[in-house]
């Protein structure tokens, strides 16, 4: 096998796995706390993408963009948790689901008219833009770099938050038991609020990373936001580290399959074989995971404590 | 939850008429279209009976067994590309591709729900949308059969004797019969022992397990004959539509059907199919007046899950007290 092509899709595996984890922590926060599935997630991630491209446009600079963007994708978050999600709390699973489904329309159809049907590319500055060179002959983009240090920044920072200031403690002491925090008289409602706008600040902030590659587009959490769904019940709902755990472990197990796996069934079948199945399988891998994982652990792999 | 009807002889509840009419209106509307020669309420109404279906077998555990799956559109793929893919080899034969339609996604319900059902609430739901996705992502990147871009079925499924739904009418007839069967069968199904034991691990699961069910093997019965159900719809879909593509097994296909089954009233009989009526007409109808449709269409379904409990179902028994009312 090529060394330098493996350490390469090496990166690549662990900068999606931190983009989706940027994705996974406010979800899981969100479930954990208040049992809310909220669908709409991936749409502050699609917000955060078309804030940070008009802003890249007025501004002319793409650092400014995200500083700027990021507060205001967190006041979208606000808005929708005061407009909908607030009314939601108290009902069952099954409202959670259709009415983030509609509020997901509403995203996608509202984006279309503010910005058009067409996607929205976001150009570098010029020192983000290019390649280094890590090792000899391993060569990586420059900013995909910079987001996998975004990435394990924010959650270094989210984890000092959580584990040693007093609203991280309120936030686990809410995962485990909320009903019993609320008695201990704690705002549950204004902790729950802050955290959904955190949440979608960060959400916005994986946007605003992967629009620079991919370009902003109509529809384009729609997809991402499973897989988001898909790592945080890996993991274990309402646990971060499980959250970042089984980011990295999807976004590897996604990168190297469809890399590396029909050359790793090529060595069980012919070769005509392995190439017609390696992208069914590949795709499909991240899912198939899944299914095993809870078909064993159906609480996930790190489920928190006291539940 | 509807509480029973009080059932008195000679007069029917208001739900019963609301199905009455709306089967007579479909019956008759072939009628209708031949006369006035506006065809496309053909199109239309074809449709409106497939999804009426797939929403009928979700009804069947979404609203009598209480399981939230995220995953039925999984179905309506499954079934559409089993007439599509033998159709890609000249197979055109009815009487194959239905049967094999039906036991594929039985047998998909069979070993999906075995793993789904282990899990409970939020990762119940998670858990049928990935398999839905893993199927989805499968068809995506089969290249033979079309990919991302899709199938054409050049022929629709063949009959032998006097069933031929190559034309609009006969597909249409084919459809409607379709349909009553299904209702015939979901309506015996509840009112059976096997339904009772549903509804009551909706319930209370613990309780049904105490005095002795198998909550579990009822459970995946279920799934099994609801995944079936919809598979068969998926092939009627196919049958319709001429085409197949991945794209009927995205997951907001599977969130459009929940919507049709809480639009109409969780737990009825005809409730499903005033749902998928009342989407597919205004899917129609909206798309028609502005390209920002989804909007306005994402709005409403936020108000009817925040404001609007009970459905058209509900609706129609409000209408029917007023009505009664009055008379009396």
């Amino acid at each position: 096998m090529d060394w330098t092509l493996f350490v390469t899709q090496l990166l690549n595996g662990v900068q999606l796995g931190v983009l989706l984890f940027l994705l996974a922590s406010g979800l899981t926060l969100i479930f954990g706390i208040m049992d809310f599935v909220n669908l709409a997630h991936g749409s502050l991630y699609m917000v955060g993408a078309y804030l940070c491209a008009s802003l890249t446009q007025w501004t002319g600079s793409f650092l400014l963009a995200v500083a700027l963007a990021l507060p205001l994708t967190a006041l979208v978050g606000l808005v929708v948790e005061f407009v909908v999600i607030r009314r939601l709390y108290a009902r069952n699973h099954l409202d959670h689901v259709l009415a983030t489904f509609g509020l997901i329309l509403c995203f996608d159809a509202a984006v279309q008219f503010l910005w058009g049907p067409a996607g929205m590319a976001i150009p570098l500055p010029a020192f983000l833009n290019g390649r280094v060179e890590l090792l000899p002959g391993i060569v990586f983009p420059t900013f995909r770099l910079l987001i996998i240090a975004v990435g394990l920044l924010v959650a270094l920072g989210l984890y000092l938050v959580v584990m040693r200031t007093r609203a991280g403690m309120l936030v686990r002491a809410g995962a485990s038991n909320r009903t019993m925090v609320s008695a201990l008289g704690v705002d549950i409602q204004t902790l729950f609020t802050l955290v959904f706008a955190a949440g979608a600040a960060m959400a916005g902030l994986a946007g605003m990373m992967i629009a620079p590659i991919t370009e902003a587009s109509i529809g384009m959490g729609n997809e991402i936001i499973i897989v988001a769904f898909v790592v945080i019940i890996i993991g274990g709902i309402g646990s971060i580290k499980g959250a970042f755990l089984a980011a990295l472990l999807v976004g590897l197990i996604d990168t190297m399959g469809r890399s590396f796996l029909d050359t790793f069934l090529k060595l069980f079948f012919s070769d005509q074989n392995a190439e017609t199945a390696a992208p069914a399988l590949s795709a499909m891998l991240i899912y198939v995971l899944m299914a095993t994982i809870l078909a064993f652990r159906p609480q996930g792999l790190f489920p928190p404590k006291g539940r | 939850m509807a509480p029973f009807l009080p059932i008195s002889p000679g007069r029917w509840p208001p739900r019963g008429w609301a199905m009455a009419i709306g089967l007579a209106l479909l019956a008759i509307l072939p009628a209708y279209v031949s006369l006035t020669g506006e065809a496309f309420y053909m199109d239309l109404a074809s449709r409106l009976m497939i999804l009426g279906m797939a929403a009928v077998s979700l009804n069947l555990i979404l609203g009598h067994g209480g399981m939230i799956s995220f995953g039925h559109a999984a179905y309506l793929g499954i079934g559409a590309y089993c007439v599509g893919i033998p159709a890609y080899y000249g197979i055109y034969d009815g009487f194959i591709q239905i049967p094999l339609a039906v036991a594929c996604s039985a047998l998909f319900a069979l070993v999906t729900g075995a793993i789904c059902l282990r899990t409970k609430g939020v990762y119940f739901i998670m858990i049928t949308m990935a398999f839905t996705q893993m199927v989805f992502f499968a068809f995506v990147s089969l290249e033979e059969y079309g990919g991302d871009d899709g199938l054409v079925i050049d022929l629709r499924s063949q009959f032998a004797g006097p069933v031929d739904i190559e034309g609009a009418t006969g597909l249409y007839y084919f459809i409607f019969a379709a349909l009553l069967a299904t209702l015939y069968l979901v309506h015996r199904i509840t009112r059976s022992r096997f339904g009772m034991v549903i509804e009551g691990a909706r319930g209370n699961e613990r309780r049904m397990h105490a005095i002795g069910y198998d909550t579990y093997r009822y459970r995946l019965t279920c799934y099994v004959i609801a995944g079936a159900i919809c598979g068969f719809a998926g092939a009627l879909l196919g049958n319709f539509t001429n085409f197949i593509s991945p794209e009927m097994m995205d997951w907001s296909a599977s969130g459009e059907l929940i919507f049709m089954v809480v639009l109409g009233g969780t737990g009825t009989l005809f409730g499903p199919v005033l749902g998928a009526a009342a989407f597919v007409l205004l899917e129609e109808w909206l798309s028609a007046i502005t390209i920002y449709w989804r909007f306005i269409f994402g709005a409403m379904l936020i108000l009817v899950v925040l404001f609007w409990r009970g459905g058209l179902n509900g609706l129609v028994d409000w209408i029917g007290r007023a009505a009664w009312r009055k008379r009396s």
